[in-house]
């Protein structure tokens, strides 16, 4: 709970930074500008670099984990997604699990009873949730290129208005606000739910970290600024655009006029941005590296390499029948070499074995 | 001997809910029946392994080596450059926990640490406080800690407390395999000199008498010997098996556990059987008498020192190929990591069944065949003379083992084989079988006396899957493909559901098959009186005498 804790107040502090930087202090080439770059480039360079650190250990044997039958005989039919032979169904593999969450999908619940009665259940809260937090993270992310783009491209129209499916409900409230997005509601829920999840649970509220807890209410607190700044504040989404413009062409400006919460809500983004390539976050490029999912189940049909082999000291044949001959011969076991001793040895065996040659 | 296994009754009351404290404050309890014996020193000294000395993991100290702390941080660092697995699976971990209740030893036993993804972050807040910035200056809150005494002692109880069974892998949404973990930290262990005894012994045993019971050639032989007996009792049938022939085709290597204990022996005699059955050009090795590989549970340089022994003495006795017998982790270690560890094994040739001529292109790397592949492409083809009714007391279910089945993919040859040779064969549901299916509870060297109430516990998840399909469709045996099963599914079935018993696929195989020349079946290959034997029709006084007296004939 600790971490619970350290990281609500984190984020927190984090805003607090933002609100005092820009509002008090009137740093907004900092917060507009510097953090902004420096966040992207540690994004960027920290991806690659634990990507490539990654790849540097090589993967001295191939071990997935299969999860079907394999091709064995001709007519025994295999499972070629979950345990795949060949490179072209190893990336079908790879992408079903990337794109479709396909283990968690998996996932059954212990249901342990008196007596004991086990049973597993479906359980696919999980599974749900985390599908609902990424795609809509996946939408919220392009939806923002609208402002890095002129003009706006015609697909990224299109998924707007896709993805403002209440814009025709809310006039009826008169509240008159703008078209409100699936995808930020979706963001929001799927984000709380994960979060709320972990509270709920005991064993996983158990096993939470600091490093846990924290991206989920850094997320939170981009998504409900976000919000904030669309819905509530209406901050001057002109300028703001001009802003980005600036940044995306490199020719940074600072507006005036631009909401103190659409910074807070930049800075959580930088924050999340820096953070990521050190962070559990990295599982989005790790997922591609998993040896135990990346690699085809062909081990016995072709030989995986590994790069480091050394030679180890075994204990061959020949120290074996040193140790044994004499016991050997007696049990009438055909031996390489004779006793040195001239000595008339067990004859029955010695035919028998003159035979097997 | 360890302490009474208390009863299935108190053993079944398991509280899954974590403490209050947090698991970074908790230490492990060692409590007779819930850990292993230490490694003995003449076995790591055998075979040149760190630290030997004579020591208990009751003690407060373990005498482990000077700068110990400096040997565990190398090693992780070494292992970390070594294998992508280890690197990626120390930072990916997103704890999201779906991995949590899949593991039988947390299902048995209720303690938190048994959940796969405590258990790895017991070894990854070592390697975020020891080697990790972030780990080092802020500590527990960034998931770290430091290495001491108490942590050796949680890893040496939590490491030898995974049966390296993979289920929790295949549940991971990236795959992190727990036990893959489980083997670095029981490599980093093995560095400090804290191996158990049950691995040890075997390891020091295997490496230098050819298998793991240390039996000498004249009594690997005396053993066959035994059930060659055996078989001419019950079967009627003189089968003379050869032994480290040169210029044999095919060399069989199987574990030594089945030459030695029941019910292990029978799936043994279902082997001599079967190769007499169909005139198979095989031969035995006492020097590579051993399928299983211990070394596996020490470490990927011990598995290969133990593994080398294959490929050794298939090229001195110059067969064409290797047929290997029925073991899990031996199949795991055949199927992903002999050819690259001492392959290529290009003095050997394509393995081609002999007496179907099908081409075993699935292993032509390799050149390694599973036994369960092998029948059920006898049978496809018609070879053998099967009669299922003699199995027809049985109603048989399987246990999947996990090496085979997350580590290989052998799950309908066997389903195959069953089915021709019984008549009543059941599954367990599809959320216990196959990839799903639960391990044994005593795999990966934990099958020692002295460890039973945990194995009982491991193994909880397991026998009740066998106790549904009993109660619901009668099944009375498990069948399995895996030596280490069979030695400890028996007393698993007899402690949480007594009317199973145990067996291996081959020793049904040997009950069916119809042997050229054969007495009467009044006997089954464990010396029973066969239940289902029918006996030949009532003799019509002069032919039936004749006949009653071939079968005599026969038998001698
Ligand atoms: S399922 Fe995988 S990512 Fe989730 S907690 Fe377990 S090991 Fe970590
Ligand atoms: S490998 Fe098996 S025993 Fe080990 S943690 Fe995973 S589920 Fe548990």
């Amino acid at each position: 709970m600790i971490g619970f804790l350290f990281s609500a107040v984190a984020v927190l502090i984090l805003c607090g930074i933002a609100v005092a930087g820009v509002w008090a202090l009137d740093l907004k080439v900092l917060f507009g500008v510097i953090i902004p770059y420096a966040a992207i480039i540690t994004f960027f360079a920290g991806l690659v670099y634990r990507v490539l650190d990654w790849a540097r250990s090589p993967v001295p044997f191939a071990i997935p984990t299969t999860c079907g039958q394999e091709k064995s005989l001709s007519w025994i039919k295999p499972n070629k997604v979950d345990n795949p032979t060949t490179s072209g169904w190893v990336i079908l593999r790879m992408a079903f699990e990337v794109l479709t969450f396909r283990s968690l999908f998996r996932n059954m619940k212990l249901d342990y009873r008196e007596g004991p009665k086990i049973r597993y259940s479906s359980e696919k809260f999980l599974w749900l949730f985390a599908i609902m937090f990424h795609y809509a993270f996946l939408v919220v992310l392009i939806r923002h290129a609208r402002f890095f783009l002129e003009p706006i491209p015609g697909a990224l129209v299109v998924l707007e208005h896709l993805d403002g499916f209440m814009e025709v409900n809310l006039p009826f409230l008169g509240l008159g606000l703008p078209a409100m997005q699936l995808s930020g509601l979706l963001l929001l829920g799927g984000v709380s739910l994960l979060l709320l999840r972990r509270i709920v649970i005991p064993q996983v509220r158990y096993i939470t970290l600091a490093s846990d807890w924290f991206p989920l209410f850094l997320i939170i607190g981009i998504a409900l600024t976000g919000a904030l700044t669309r819905y509530v504040v209406r901050v001057d989404v002109v300028s703001i655009k001009e802003m980005a413009m600036g940044l995306a062409t490199f020719h940074p400006v600072v507006p005036d006029g631009i909401s103190v919460w659409f910074y807070v809500h930049l800075f959580l983004v930088c924050v999340l941005f820096a953070y990521f390539p050190f962070s559990k976050l990295m599982h989005l490029g790790g997922v591609f590296l998993s040896p135990t999912r990346n690699l085809p189940n062909n081990t016995r049909e072709r030989r995986h390499i590994n790069p480091w082999n050394y030679p180890v000291k075994t204990h061959d044949y020949h120290e074996y029948e040193d140790d044994f001959r004499e016991k050997m011969i007696e049990a009438g076991l055909p031996v390489e070499k004779e006793m040195s001793e001239p000595e008339p040895e067990a004859p029955v065996a010695e035919g028998a074995e003159e035979e097997d040659k | 001997m360890a302490a009474k296994t208390p009863s299935p009754e108190v053993v079944g009351q398991v509280d899954h809910h974590p403490p209050r404290k947090g698991w970074m404050d908790t230490k492990p309890e060692f409590k007779p029946g819930n850990y292993l014996y230490a490694a003995q020193p003449q076995n790591l000294e055998g075979v040149g392994l760190a630290n030997p000395r004579t020591w208990n993991p009751l003690d407060d100290d373990w005498q482990l080596p000077a700068d110990w702390k400096g040997t565990v941080r190398e090693g992780i660092a070494e292992r970390l450059q070594r294998y992508r697995s280890f690197k990626l699976f120390m930072d990916i971990c997103v704890r999201c926990g779906a991995c949590a209740d899949k593991c039988h030893f947390f299902i048995g036993s209720g303690d938190p640490k048994n959940m796969p993804v405590l258990r790895a972050e017991l070894l990854r807040s070592v390697y975020r406080g020891e080697l990790k910035t972030a780990g080092k200056i802020l500590g527990k809150m960034a998931g770290g800690r430091k290495l001491t005494e108490d942590v050796i002692k949680e890893w040496f109880y939590y490491f030898f407390q995974c049966t390296e069974c993979r289920r929790c892998s295949v549940f991971c949404p990236y795959g992190i395999d727990t036990a893959e973990i489980t083997i670095m930290a029981r490599e980093l262990l093995n560095l400090l000199g804290c191996n158990i005894d049950w691995i040890a012994g075997p390891v020091n045993n295997c490496f230098h008498n050819g298998n793991h019971l240390g039996l000498q050639p004249h009594t690997f032989k005396e053993n066959v010997e035994y059930l060659l007996d055996d078989i001419e009792e019950y079967v009627g049938v003189k089968i003379e098996p050869t032994f480290n022939r040169k210029g044999a085709e095919i060399l069989f290597i199987t574990p030594s556990g089945d030459v030695f204990a029941e019910p292990g022996i029978f799936t043994f005699m279902g082997y001599l059987m079967l190769f007499e059955h169909i005139g198979l050009d095989y031969t035995w090795s006492t020097y590579a008498s051993e399928g299983g590989n211990f070394g596996f549970f020490t470490s990927h340089e011990m598995m290969k020192r133990l593994n080398a022994k294959m490929y050794h003495e298939a090229k001195r006795l110059g067969v064409k190929w290797i047929l290997g017998g029925e073991c899990g982790h031996m199949w795991r270690v055949v199927h992903q990591y002999m050819d690259t560890m001492n392959g290529p094994a290009d003095f050997l040739e394509m393995p081609i069944n002999p007496v179907t001529g099908t081409v075993f292109n699935n292993a032509s790397a390799t050149k390694m065949v599973h036994i369960t592949e092998f029948t059920a492409d006898l049978i496809k083809n018609d070879k053998l003379n099967l009669d299922p009714s003699q199995n027809d007391h049985l109603t048989v279910t399987f246990h999947d083992s996990c090496n085979t089945s997350r580590g290989m993919g052998l799950l309908e040859e066997p389903r195959y084989v069953m089915n021709k040779v019984c008549n009543n064969f059941v599954d367990m549901a599809p959320q216990v079988t196959r990839e799903n299916t639960f391990c044994c509870g005593s795999g990966s060297g934990l099958n020692a006396g002295e460890y039973l109430e945990m194995r009982m516990r491991g193994g909880l998840p397991r026998a009740n899957g066998v106790k549904r399909v009993h109660e619901d469709k009668g099944a009375n045996m498990l069948a399995c493909v895996c030596a280490i099963d069979r030695a400890v599914l028996t007393p698993l079935m007899e402690y949480w559901v007594p009317d199973v018993d145990c067996c291996g696929v081959s020793e049904l195989v040997g009950n069916a098959l119809v042997m050229e020349g054969q007495g009467e079946r009044e006997y089954n290959l464990r010396g029973e009186e066969n239940p289902s034997y029918v006996p030949p029709p009532e003799p019509e006084e002069p032919e039936g005498e004749g006949e009653a007296e071939a079968g005599e004939e026969g038998a001698e």
